[in-house]
This record gives C-alpha cells, sequence and structure tokens, in this order.
C-alpha cells in the first residue's frame, strides 16, 4: 500500500513530559530529587547586581566635576534613600548653597572626576525559576536548575504568543466551533486558562487582559487582530517574549477555523485542573511549539490500548486536517494515494492524495496540503 | 544484487556510473533527482520532493532524503531504499536496483539565525547587525548595553532564543575594554542552547575591540572548556569612523557551513551516505554560475528563492558576489515579505479582486505550515505577487553589498550611516547584466514559462537586452555538487536538461509619460533576412514576439532620445540573438519600473501585460 509521511502536532491524553529548569545565572538549586513540586514553587534562584542609575551630580550642583567628590555628603558603598541629602555645594561666602537629594535608592557604587556623575546600584534583584509544571524533580544540575518529570497529557498549539503561565483551565464555550468573543470572558476567569472553540476575536483578548486570564486557548485567529494585540505586524514567527499580560495559543491557525473536535474534548476533560502554557513559537528547523501540559491523576482517563498507527504514516483511512485553501481546516480520511503527480487548478503538477470529508464530500489536493492527526 | 557501501571520490570510477542520485535538503523540501547515462549521453530523468525532515518528530534529515529517493523510485521503476532505510548500490551493471553514485547538497537548518551583541545599540551593535545580516544571518535578537533591557532580561532572552551563532562586537581598538568585556560576562553564564542541542559548543565570534580579546577568551575558555567555541576576528568598528565587516562576515560563513549545518539533526548519516562532501545549496548554485559564466564570458546574475531565504548570485568582470537575504522567502518568511514590502507592494500585481483580510491570514496560515503549495489559481496568483516582492527587495540588497574597492568596500562613514548608503559603487550593472538565471520553487515550479519571465522581469527589471533562463526543476545545486565528481556530465545534464532558456528581455532605460513613443523594434530572420515582427511601443506598453530556441534572428531597436536600450540614449542597437521558451519581450515600461498610482490604471496596466504574456 502507497504510504507517504507528514509531521503533525502532538495531542496526547497521556505522555511523560520533562520540563528542564535552569537559571539565567548561577544560582541556589531549591529542590531535591524525588522531591514532589508543584508549578509555581520555585526550584532555584540567584540574586543579581541591581538596577544602576547615574546621577549627574555635578550639573545639579553647578561646580566642576573635579569638585564632586569633596562635596559628598555619603562615601563609597554607603546606603542610601530616596530624598536622602547627598551632596552640597559651598556656595559663596556660606550663602546660596545647593544640596541634591537622591533620586535612587541603593549603595554608592562610584564617583566620576571625569564627568561628575555619582553611581548608584539598587538593590539586588531575585531571578526565580519556577517548576512550570507539577511533577517530580528526576535530576538536579548544580547551582543551575532542575528537571521535572510528570505524567502529563500534552497539546501542542501551531502557534502562540507570550511566554509561560498556568492557571485553572475554564471553558468558555459549549462547542470547537464557538467564536471566543468578549462576552465569553467573565471575571471569575482572573487567573485562568481559558479555552476557546473557534477563532479567538482582538476583543476577547481585550477582555481577558482586563480580567486577568493567564492563558487563552482557541482554534484559530484573525492576523488582524493578532497585529492590534502586539502592535505590530509579526514577519517571522519567534515568538514568546511579548510583553502582552496573556499567553495565547492557536491549535489549528490563522481565520475562522474552530479547533479540532478532539483537541477540544481533552481540554474540556480537564476543566478545573491546573494546566501549564507556554506560547513560545519558533517556526524553523529545530522547532519549537506552543504547548499546555496537564499533569495527570490516578482517576484520569487512560487511552485506549491497542496497536498504534506507525508515527507520520499516511495511508488510506489516516485521518487528516487539510491546512491550505480552499479547504483549509476541513478534516477527512484519506480516500486514495495516487502514485502519479496530478495537474492543480494553478496548473502546477504535483503529488495528491484522494480525501473523504465527514460530510462524504471527496476531494483531490497536494499531499504537502494535509496534516496528520495524530493520536 | 545490490548492497549499501560506502564509497569515495577518489574510489568512483567514473566509467562505470549509470545511475546518479541527487538530492538537495532545503528548508522546506527535500528535492531528489535521477540522472541516468542514455546511450552515450547523460539526462536527467527524474524527479521527485518530499518534506525536509529536520523538525520532530522525526528529526533525521535522511528520512526526507529516503522519501524522496523512494519517489524517483517509483516513477522509475527501480528500487534504490532498502528496507533498513539506507541506500542501495549496484555492485555490477547487471543489478536491477539501485544507484552508482549518490551526492547532496543542503541548506536544511531553516537558515542561520544569530544573536548579535555590542556596547552601543546604535554602534557597535548595529554594526554587527550589519555583518550578520550581510552573512546571510536572520538575527534573532541585539543585544547592547544600552537595550534598555535588565541584564538579566538580556541573559533569559538569549537563551531563550536558542541561536545557531553569536556575534560580540564593542568598542573600538585602544578604546574602552570594560563594557564589551561586561557583555561577554553576561552572554557567558546565559549558555544559549543551539538549536540542535547535544554536545554541540555555541560558536562564537568576538569581533569587538582587540584589547579585550584575551578577557574574552577567558571568559569563554578554550574549546572544550565552557560549551563554546570562540572565533576571534578583526574588530568590525577599529574606528568609530571606520565599519569593517568582513572578517566578521567571512567567519560567519565559515563556522555557519563547517559547523552549524553539520550538526543538523540526521547529518551525520547524510554524510555518510554521500559519494562526495555535501555542499551548502548556495555554494554549489554559486559554483555552476561561475562556470556557466566563465564558459561564456559572461556577466550573470542567478537568484534562488527558498522557503526561507532568496539567495542572489552575481558575476560581473569575473568577480563572484553573494548575498543571502535571509527573511524573504516564500513559506517560513512570506510573512516578513509582506510586512517588509508592505501589503499594498504585493497587491499591485493582482489583477483580480482579492480579500486582504483573506489573503492576510493565508500568509501567516503558510508562514506556520510552510511545506503547503498553492492549489488553485488565485493562490498561485498571489504567491507570484509575494515572490515579485521578495525578489526585488533581495536584489535591491544583492546591489547595496556587491561593490566595488573590494576589500574598502564595506567601510563606511559615519557620515554615511545617517545618509543610509553604502559605500563604493555597485558592480552589479543592469544594463551590461547579459544573463538571468531563475531558480527556487515559485520560480522553477510555475506551471508557466512566461509565468517565470514575467516574474523576473518585473522584479529584476533588466536593461537593454538581456537573456533570461531558468532552472528547469531547481537542479542548479545537484550539478554543482555533481561538477565536482564528474564534471562533464554535470554540464552536459546542465545544457541539455537543467538551464531552460526562456529568450530576451529588451528593456529601454529611461521614464516617458504613458502613451508617448518609447522605442521601435524590428526582428527578422538572421538567415533570410525576412521580417519577423516590428512595431513602435508606448512608454507603459510592452510586446512579445514568439522565437524558437533554435531561431536565431536579427533585432533592430532604435530608442526616443530619452531612452537608452544600451547603446546610449536615443541611440539604436542591432544584437543577433536565438529565441527561447517564451520569446522576446519588448519592455517599454520604463526604468525603474513605475506602475500608476490609480488603482484602476494599475489593475488595467497589469491585466493587459498579464494578456501579452498568455496570447502573444
Amino acid at each position: 500500500m502507497a504510504k507517504a509521511y507528514t509531521p503533525g502536532l502532538k495531542v496526547s491524553m497521556r505522555t511523560t513530559y520533562r520540563a528542564r529548569r535552569l537559571l539565567p545565572v548561577r544560582g541556589e538549586v531549591l529542590v531535591k530529587v524525588g522531591q514532589i513540586v508543584s508549578a509555581r514553587d520555585t526550584v532555584a534562584r540567584t540574586f543579581i547586581d541591581g538596577d544602576i542609575v547615574p546621577l549627574p551630580l555635578a550639573a545639579l550642583l553647578s561646580v566642576p566635576a573635579a569638585d564632586v567628590a569633596e562635596l559628598l555628603l555619603v562615601k563609597l558603598g554607603d546606603a542610601i534613600t530616596v530624598g536622602q541629602v547627598i551632596a552640597r555645594s559651598k556656595g559663596i561666602f556660606g550663602f546660596g548653597k545647593k544640596e541634591v537629594a537622591s533620586s535612587a535608592a541603593g549603595t554608592v557604587e562610584s564617583v566620576s572626576t571625569s564627568t561628575g556623575q555619582l553611581i548608584v546600584r539598587g538593590a539586588p534583584i531575585a531571578v526565580e525559576t519556577k517548576a512550570y509544571v507539577a511533577g517530580r524533580v528526576i535530576e538536579i544540575m548544580e547551582h543551575e536548575g532542575a528537571v521535572i518529570e510528570v505524567d502529563a497529557a500534552l497539546i501542542q498549539g501551531i502557534f502562540g504568543v507570550g511566554g509561560e503561565t498556568m492557571g485553572t483551565i475554564c471553558v468558555a464555550v459549549d462547542a470547537a466551533t464557538v467564536v471566543l468573543d468578549a462576552a465569553h470572558i467573565k471575571p471569575t476567569m482572573k487567573g485562568a486558562v481559558v479555552i476557546g472553540g473557534a477563532r479567538v476575536t482582538a476583543a476577547a483578548v481585550k477582555a481577558a487582559q482586563t480580567a486577568g486570564v493567564a492563558a487563552l486557548i482557541a482554534g484559530g485567529i484573525d492576523d488582524s487582530d493578532l497585529h492590534a494585540i502586539l502592535g505590530y505586524d509579526l514577519g517571522v514567527a519567534i515568538t514568546g517574549t511579548e510583553k502582552i499580560g496573556i499567553t495565547i495559543v492557536i491549535t489549528e491557525g490563522f481565520g475562522d477555523i474552530a479547533m479540532a473536535a478532539r483537541t477540544f474534548a481533552l481540554l474540556q476533560s480537564f476543566a478545573g485542573r491546573e494546566a501549564s502554557v507556554n506560547g513560545a513559537t519558533q517556526i524553523r528547523a529545530g522547532v519549537m511549539r506552543p504547548e499546555i501540559v496537564i499533569a495527570r491523576i490516578a482517576s484520569d482517563a487512560v487511552p485506549p490500548q491497542g496497536a498504534r498507527p506507525e508515527e507520520g504514516a499516511l495511508e488510506i483511512g489516516t485521518q487528516v486536517r487539510l491546512i491550505r485553501d480552499p479547504y483549509f481546516g476541513r478534516l477527512g480520511i484519506v480516500a486514495a494515494l495516487p502514485n502519479e503527480p496530478a495537474v492543480l487548478e494553478s496548473g502546477s503538477k504535483a503529488r495528491v492524495l484522494e480525501v473523504t470529508f465527514d460530510d462524504g464530500q471527496r476531494a483531490v489536493v497536494p499531499r504537502a496540503n494535509i496534516e496528520l492527526i495524530e493520536s | 544484487m545490490s548492497h549499501a557501501v560506502d564509497a569515495s571520490p577518489s574510489s568512483i570510477d567514473l566509467t562505470k556510473i549509470r545511475f546518479v542520485l541527487a538530492t538537495d535538503c532545503g528548508s522546506t523540501t527535500t528535492k531528489a533527482i535521477l540522472i541516468e547515462k542514455v546511450g552515450d549521453s547523460w539526462r536527467q530523468t527524474q524527479r521527485a520532493e518530499a518534506p525536509t525532515t529536520v523538525e520532530d518528530p522525526f528529526a533525521d534529515v535522511t528520512i526526507g532524503v529516503s522519501n524522496a529517493i523512494t519517489e524517483i523510485g517509483e516513477l522509475a521503476g527501480r528500487r534504490f531504499i532498502a528496507d533498513d532505510g539506507t541506500i542501495i548500490r549496484r555492485r555490477d551493471h547487471n543489478d536491477v536496483d539501485g544507484c552508482d553514485l549518490y551526492i547532496s547538497t543542503s541548506s536544511a537548518g531553516g537558515g542561520l539565525q544569530m544573536v548579535v551583541a555590542g556596547v552601543v545599540a546604535q554602534m557597535t551593535a548595529a554594526s554587527a547587525k550589519r555583518a550578520a545580516l550581510g552573512a546571510g544571518a536572520i538575527v534573532m535578537d541585539t543585544i547592547a548595553a544600552n537595550d534598555k533591557r535588565r541584564p538579566h532580561e538580556r541573559i533569559q532572552r538569549i537563551r531563550e532564543l536558542r541561536p545557531d551563532m553569536v556575534l560580540i562586537s564593542g568598542g573600538t581598538d585602544g578604546g574602552n575594554v570594560q563594557q564589551v568585556v561586561q557583555i561577554a560576562e553576561q552572554i557567558a553564564p546565559a549558555k544559549p542552547r543551539p538549536r540542535f542541542g547535544g554536545e554541540y559548543e555555541l560558536p562564537l565570534i568576538f569581533a569587538g575591540n582587540r584589547d579585550a580579546a584575551p578577557q574574552v577568551r577567558a571568559i569563554f575558555g578554550a574549546r572544550g572548556e565552557k560549551g563554546f567555541d570562540l572565533s576571534v576576528v578583526d574588530n568590525l568598528r577599529p574606528t568609530l569612523e571606520y565599519e569593517n565587516l568582513g572578517p566578521a562576515r567571512d567567519k560567519i560563513h565559515d563556522v555557519f557551513l563547517e559547523h552549524v549545518m553539520a550538526h543538523a539533526p540526521g547529518y551525520d548519516r547524510l554524510m555518510a551516505w554521500s559519494d562526495a562532501p555535501i555542499m551548502p545549496t548556495p555554494g554549489a548554485v554559486g559554483d555552476i554560475l561561475q562556470r556557466i559564466a566563465a564558459r561564456d564570458g559572461l556577466n550573470a546574475v542567478c537568484v534562488d528563492i527558498g522557503g526561507a531565504t532568496t539567495d542572489v548570485f552575481s558575476v560581473f568582470d569575473g568577480t563572484f558576489n553573494r548575498t543571502v537575504s535571509a527573511n524573504l522567502g516564500m513559506s517560513y518568511s512570506i510573512s516578513n515579505v509582506c510586512a517588509e514590502a508592505g501589503m499594498d507592494n504585493v497587491l499591485r500585481w493582482v489583477h483580480i479582486d482579492m480579500d486582504e483580510h483573506e489573503l492576510r491570514n493565508r500568509v501567516k496560515n503558510k508562514m506556520i505550515r510552510p511545506t503547503t503549495i498553492p492549489q488553485s489559481a488565485e493562490a498561485l496568483i498571489f504567491e507570484q505577487a509575494v515572490a515579485r516582492e521578495a525578489l526585488r527587495l533581495a536584489y535591491v540588497q544583492h546591489k547595496e553589498f556587491a561593490t566595488t574597492l573590494k576589500g574598502v568596500q564595506q567601510q563606511r562613514t559615519v557620515g554615511d550611516l545617517f545618509a543610509q548608503q553604502s559605500s563604493g559603487q555597485s558592480i552589479v550593472d543592469d544594463m551590461r547584466l547579459d544573463l538571468l538565471v531563475a531558480s527556487g520553487g515559485v520560480l522553477s515550479h510555475a506551471p508557466k514559462m512566461e509565468q517565470t519571465a514575467a516574474m523576473l522581469v518585473d522584479s529584476f527589471e533588466p536593461q537593454g537586452f538581456t537573456q533570461l533562463a531558468k532552472d528547469s526543476i531547481f537542479m542548479m545545486p545537484h550539478l554543482g555538487v555533481l561538477a565536482s565528481v564528474h564534471a562533464s556530465a554535470a554540464m552536459e545534464v546542465f545544457e541539455r536538461d537543467c538551464l531552460v532558456r526562456l529568450g530576451w528581455c529588451v528593456a529601454a532605460k529611461g521614464e516617458g509619460k504613458w502613451g508617448k513613443p518609447c522605442f521601435r523594434y524590428r526582428v527578422s530572420s538572421a538567415s533570410t533576412r525576412g521580417e519577423i515582427a516590428s512595431g513602435t511601443l508606448a512608454c507603459g506598453d510592452v510586446a512579445l514576439v514568439r522565437v524558437g530556441h533554435d531561431d536565431e534572428v536579427e533585432v533592430v531597436v532604435e530608442p526616443e532620445r530619452a531612452f537608452d536600450l544600451g547603446a546610449g540614449a536615443g541611440k539604436p542597437v542591432t544584437r543577433r540573438v536565438k529565441g527561447g521558451t517564451v520569446g522576446i519581450l519588448f519592455d517599454a515600461r520604463g526604468r525603474p519600473l513605475l506602475l500608476p498610482d490609480d488603482a484602476a490604471a494599475r489593475r488595467a496596466a497589469v491585466t493587459r501585460w498579464k494578456k501579452v504574456w498568455e496570447t502573444a
């Protein structure tokens, strides 16, 4: 039987998920191997130098830069507070003295005799790495972080924006085909991972931002809405650091497209449970897709056992999703895999397959324009 | 009987070769061709393609290679892939399955992704960015001491990005050491994880203040010590007034080819399969173009438009230049083409109604699912419109980089930064361009040759007499690497099956009011002197005269005073040329090619030109 291979996204009821959690700089690891952690637990912490605030004392005191040092009321290394007078000029015959109150808190780091600038170093900044997923610590990287392992349901999206977040799953719509609009967002969804059905609108995102929703998961999004949300046109799909106060994961693609029924059902079955979500996407080789990770518990349903289809194999009877117009988003079953290339409406010649849609309609489509629905 | 064997170029007996398999592993698609000895001639007989498999769940480039070769086997009625997934080799001439030679090029990896760093965002960091862009990289982020981020935010960002390589600049030679060292100190603890993971040591290039080099070396350690592979090259900003990008750009190229690509998933297996060293795709295309230009004494330009990047190669007066426009491509980068060119510029080439809202969604869907292909006629029209803009922008970038005064060409003064101009004159002279070769999916796979020719002319705007050709099925990379093993076979296939001579573009340089006379043309048979076609073109018009491959004709063009067809303004030109698949296009739309501002007039013009291409 003819066979072809095409990649798909993971929508898995059960998988072993490992999260490698590292500090950006060396620090202290706060967990031990074997320890059970929650997603919000801090696994490692460090402190980095505080911010630097330069104060132009020479200009503020109206004196030459070389004179600043002798006018200081504080020493290098002294702790200072906002409003504390740190320098005073001599004035003329004791009159017209000028004082400078610090606009920053911290320690006095340096004073330049060439620029007359005093540098205040702010308090050290704590940098923490959270566990991200609830699970068990299986490995420690000394001074760096830990690996957390969890028996989880994993859903990969096709595209996302915003970084890691977590919250309780809250399904906002009745069906995978329902557009997620502002009216679906309620104040009670604060901190939640809100599941939509089909497209998510810009109004829904705005309402969710206002309500403090942690993440929105939806089937599709309009490019014009994404533009409005981000404030710019996304050129290359490298995302994850957007500071928009919310993480968005799109499971199917751009436009009016329903979430795959299986994905919706899976998310629905975990309503009320904690989920970890990351919108970071890098679509290049070494691809990184956004994800939703839900730690499983003993009472969760077990995926049916049996012969699993070969990963990535495309055969007659395989369920596929069409990923290009004119059939974008439709689901169907592979009905034939002809060997010979066929001429498309565009005039191009390409290898094709025949697909039967749910309504019985059949279509011939390029093999490149379908995606496997992985079980 | 056949089996899998290892081979090397030195052990290859060229006289015994009959079946050659060649693949090109692109960022999106792996293209395989079969070259056979048919009688005494070498011919390319089959081609097939499959999605490139460097991504999960496969993460092994050889799976895509096997898939593409399996297809070749199905089409050729010959087995090339053994049950264990390896390539079958013929042991003797009676073997019914297998090949004698397998070679490959690769650009799998989706382009080069870099993080660049400098001390001041507008100065050394900007220079580092220019060096990286010039080397063909995608600049994922620019780190600078004044980038308004806290140190730990920078560090976190570097870690998240997973670059292929980091370029660090900063400080002028003999100047402040501390600041550039601070930048290095922030990058080192970030330990950026490279995309391809494993035992890979992240390549770092330091091109900053030479006095800081010892401290930078100490920070990143020697190879195998701290997970970095540091190279130190000349400062790309030795003084504030000068920018010296050459050494950094060269080093980026070296590191990418030798280091990054070799860590693409499955690349080690691919290298073991191949009978010759795997060449980077652009390198192979450049090799074959230089061979043609040298053999025929031509000035030539070749463009290869891919999914992530667009490569432009030029040979002018024997000088070879290549640029890679990293974010101009038809799949991964399609959204960036639309963003950079502007949707209005893309849609100016479209002659039918299209819903812009819907198009924007389609562009993004292509970006996130890069391997899809246009099925409907409308989708093809739009994709070819995007291609025109990608090609136009890539050619502009190429001209800016391919400049005179080698060695001094990259130098800019501080004043140039404000003027936004490259120093030096571009050596790419559209009027002296003899041959323009189209390559890459959207050009090579266009259903009609006229579509390829139209895309080339609209985006490159050649002047005077320029021969147009296309790589029939994107075979130049394969033949470039074949030439390294079997040069005569490569050149034979190149002439017979690869290069499709489309014809000529005869275009007037100059501007004039549309409707006013531009030039007269006359085409007559070179042998009988009988007239084949003649006419007068008004500004804004084009005419296509069909002249076959083997037909030699004499073309006489007489421009109006404001226009130049190669001999100077208003001076007539007579040339003998052979035709091609498409014929000879006489183009009086002017150079630069300016489309009407009015939407209705523009659409009417585009429709008129399209009709000329289709009905002549």
